[in-house]
């Protein structure tokens, strides 16, 4: 337990990505079985254990300590998890039971009846350390919060056996927690565990970018191009009568999209993006999208107002035949014919784009029929359908991204190599009425720059600095002073969580404007006719 | 029988500090004053500019390698242990176990004693004596860390997590935040103790501390500057490095490779705290004593009355209450926990 909880504390406060892969990849190579798979399973949220609600938690503390103090505490500490960890008392006498296991606590966890559960919690918490509490009291609250996802698991899995995560993510929803035969085969004591279970996820197949210079040394006779829609890119799995819906990831969405699973009564693995509308009628924006993204539950009412749909790209297997050997070409034809035999308001069939030329084609790029195109994708006629990014036989060109001039309004300090630099930085566009302008921010990037680029915005924000609240510093900002910083994003969606009443999608800093005078930035008008466009 | 005198007649809060009418004398006080009597060198504490100083050979020491020798008109050492009046109040300097030369000063008139414990802490401490309790009727506790959340685990358990990620990230360096007097050269003997012989990297700020705490025979092993001359980037690499907090935000840092930011300190108990600080690894290492110190300390010392100062107050005040031991915040002003 004292491992797994001291795992919690280093991944919560370690920022990089190759930080957190070493910190996972040691622990599960240091950490024996069934542990490291609970572990693993409380990572990827596979673990089920019955819930604790915060009232309870509270109850069971101040059965054992005064309320003022505890009061006191908790205004302090803000976070009531973190709070009972520290403050719980060890009964008077008690020898706590020689540190814990995971699995024993997860086991008494999970054995416990409704009634019998806060008093088996209460025990748990009498026999941890400070950080085991915290970390039983986060497995039974639900939700680590420890900015890991499933993916980032997986990928230190395939670091710990040196095998494509590729792998990992077409196993996983075969096995189940302690995935004690997934590790056996990752040391190399066993081979890959062989799964009967049934609407498995099949890799992905993703593409690699166009560079300056990539087209002209390809024939474009080669290639088919088709629209690249800005929605999720999802996987359709029907088999033996059970249905899946897969993100790119291999995580399972099907609960999000419980309309488009209904429709799902085939024999396949179908390729696609995730979109909503009605196919026949109009596709919804990505403002619209996002209405069914990011919940627990959809309501009825936004199921109707926002149907899901599935905009098919490709065919992996159909009635039990595995397709993915076979060449785009085919696979399309057979992609096309089977669509047809579905819900034409839960399905439809990418269209490919006809072009004599790549002049053409750039043309139409630039200009797409639709809002929520991002840009056209290049498949190689004769591809067959691989795992992960090949390079070659599939590329996405992109439309060019939004630029805006906007003014350095705060930086704050990055981590590891930059932990001494200002690299995170927050800028805004004018509004208000002309005379009476102010800064409001839209957004955030910390990337897009050279090295030689950081070091001066480094000293600009420390020559410039007029207000600090910790690692972060707020810089002149006025229509005299400022430094303007063109950005480039992909996107810009509505929030009601930014002052600003936008939010950009990638936003990137593409130039700094050393020569542009502050006042000369873009005033929110420009984004927001952006959003209404 | 006559009254005993009031403890408020023996020592009261003033702007300057904490004064005594019958010695006519200020302890730990932030302006300059006659005549002051200083429990240890952290610089909220001991200030320079006083006419006259009493504080033990250590203290007056660190008073001079921080502020120079002129720091005050006359100095005297105190002697631990030992009595020494001042116009009819007894003085009795006693270990606080805080910093090297911490003293709780003990002052005792008709009868009627008060210590005065300065900052404290109970936790071991290699860099100085440790704290004794002594009975008294008042005791006037520190509650930097008055909160039932502050609990400081064993230090060497912090210490072994530096060691870990050490092991863990070879490639990259450990840059640990710690303040100059006292926290620095105890990390350096924890880091000692735990079996760490290579040379530990330190900052300017801490090398004449440091040399003081070695030449008082407090052992750190070789210490060397951190300083681009002593070596290029990729010396640096595995290496440990101690600073003062403020420096690793400065462009100092840059010198090291992909360095982990490490903080020791007793607020490092809150999450929270480490993430607003862009704290990789936290070291909840302080010199401070944390709850259940400071209530075994009150009970210890056997004070019918606890006059609580610099932090928390009000949760230590409930805490007295709940015990049925009066209590009451003493508002001094100034004091800033420069050691935690």
């Amino acid at each position: 337990m004292n491992r797994f909880a001291e795992l919690l504390d280093r991944l919560v406060l370690t920022p990089s990505r190759n930080g957190k892969l070493t910190l996972l990849t040691d622990y599960f190579r240091s950490v024996e079985d069934p542990d490291r798979g609970l572990a693993l399973a409380a990572i990827t949220g596979d673990l089920s254990i019955a819930a604790v609600k915060p009232a309870m938690l509270r109850a069971l503390v101040i059965e054992r300590m005064d309320p003022v103090l505890f009061g006191y505490s908790c205004d302090y500490v803000g976070d009531l998890a973190e709070t009972v960890s520290l403050v719980w008392p060890q009964p008077a006498g008690h020898i706590p039971n020689d540190h814990p296991t995971l699995a024993e606590v997860v086991g008494k966890l999970q054995a416990a009846s409704r009634s019998d559960g806060p008093k088996v919690l209460a025990r748990l918490l009498d026999d941890a350390s400070i950080s085991a509490r915290f970390a039983i009291i986060k497995l039974v609250t639900g939700g680590l919060r420890i900015g890991v996802s499933a993916r980032l698991a997986k990928q230190a899995l395939a670091d710990l056996g040196k095998v494509d995560v590729a792998e990992i993510e077409e196993l996983w929803h075969g096995l189940t927690p302690p995935y004690t035969e997934l590790f056996a085969w990752l040391e190399g004591k066993a081979d890959k565990p062989r799964s009967a279970a049934l609407a498995l996820f099949r890799p992905v197949m993703l593409s690699n970018a166009v560079d300056d210079g990539d087209l002209e040394k390809l024939d474009h006779a080669d290639y088919a191009a088709e629209w690249k829609w800005d929605g999720i890119r999802v996987q359709a799995v029907c088999e033996g009568g059970v249905r899946r819906l897969y993100s790119r990831t291999g995580d399972d969405v099907s609960g999000a999209f419980p309309d488009l699973a209904a429709a799902m009564n085939f024999e396949a693995a179908l390729d696609g993006e995730l979109l909503v509308g009605d196919p026949r009628e109009a596709t919804g924006t990505f403002s619209d999208l996002q209405q069914r993204l990011n919940r627990k539950s959809v309501s009825p009412k936004i199921q109707q107002q926002y149907p899901a749909f599935m905009r098919c790209y490709d065919a992996l297997q159909i009635d039990g035949e595995d397709l993915r050997a076979l060449p785009f070409a085919v696979r399309r034809k057979r992609l096309e014919a089977f669509v047809k035999t579905l819900d034409p308001g839960r399905f439809d069939l990418s269209p490919l784009v006809a072009f004599p030329d790549w002049e053409a084609l750039e043309r139409l790029r630039q200009a797409p029929p639709h809002p929520i195109i991002e840009g056209v994708m290049l498949k190689r006629w004769d591809s067959p359908y691989l795992a992960g990014r090949p390079k070659g036989p599939w590329f996405k060109w992109k439309r060019d991204p939004h630029t805006i001039d906007a003014v350095l309004m705060y930086a704050q300090r990055g981590h590891g190599k930059r932990s001494s630099f200002y690299s995170d930085y927050t800028f805004g566009v004018w509004s208000g009425p002309v005379g009476a302008e102010e800064l409001v921010p839209v957004g955030k990037a910390y990337f897009g720059f050279t090295d030689e680029e950081l070091r001066e915005i480094d000293k600009y924000v420390r020559d410039n600095t007029i207000e600090r609240f910790g690692p972060v510093r707020s810089v002149r900002a006025d229509r005299e002073n400022g430094l303007v910083l063109e950005v480039a994003f992909e996107g810009l969606n509505r929030s009601t969580r930014h002052k600003s009443g936008v939010a950009m999608r990638f936003p990137r800093i593409s130039r700094l404007r050393w020569d542009k005078p502050a006042a000369e930035a873009d005033r929110i008008e420009t984004l927001q006719a952006l959003l209404d466009g | 029988m006559f009254n005993a005198m009031r403890a408020s007649d023996l020592l009261k809060s003033r702007p300057e500090g904490l004064y005594c009418p019958p010695g006519d004398f200020f302890i730990d006080p932030v302006r300059s004053v006659e005549r002051a009597l200083i429990t240890h060198g952290h610089s909220d504490h001991a200030r320079s500019g006083h006419r006259s100083v009493l504080a033990t050979q250590e203290t007056l020491d660190i008073m001079g390698l921080r502020y120079g020798e002129d720091f005050a008109g006359t100095t005297q050492a105190a002697l631990l242990g030992e009595t020494t009046d001042i116009n009819g109040v007894a003085i009795t300097f006693h270990p606080a176990g805080h910093v090297l030369g911490s003293a709780q000063i003990c002052v005792e008139r008709n009868g009627l004693r008060i210590v005065a414990s300065g900052d404290y802490k109970r936790q071991k401490d290699a860099t100085c004596l440790p704290f004794e309790p002594i009975r008294c009727d008042v005791f006037i506790t520190e509650a930097t860390f008055g909160l039932p959340v502050f609990r400081h685990p064993p230090d060497h358990e912090e210490i072994a997590r530096v060691l870990k990620s050490a092991a863990q990230f070879p490639e990259r360096s450990h840059l640990i935040g710690a303040y100059a007097l006292g926290k620095a050269q105890r990390v350096m003997r924890l880091l000692r103790d735990a079996g760490y012989d290579r040379p530990i990297y330190i900052h300017g700020a801490l090398a004449k501390l440091s040399d003081y705490y070695q030449s008082q025979g407090v052992d750190l092993g070789s210490l060397e500057p951190a300083t681009v001359e002593s070596g290029a980037k990729a010396d640096f690499t595995g290496a440990i490095v101690i600073g003062p907090p403020s420096a690793f935000a400065d462009r100092w840092a840059r010198r090291f490779p992909d360095p982990i930011s490490c903080f020791a300190s007793g607020w490092m108990r809150i999450r929270q705290r480490a993430k607003q600080g862009g704290v990789e690894l936290p070291l909840i290492i302080s010199d401070h004593a944390d709850w259940d110190e400071l209530i075994i300390t009150i009970k210890e010392t056997g004070a019918q009355e606890i006059w609580v100062t610099h932090g928390r107050e009000e949760a230590l005040v409930r805490w007295c209450e709940l015990e049925g031991i009066a209590a009451r915040p003493l508002h001094l002003v100034g004091y800033e926990d420069e050691g935690d």
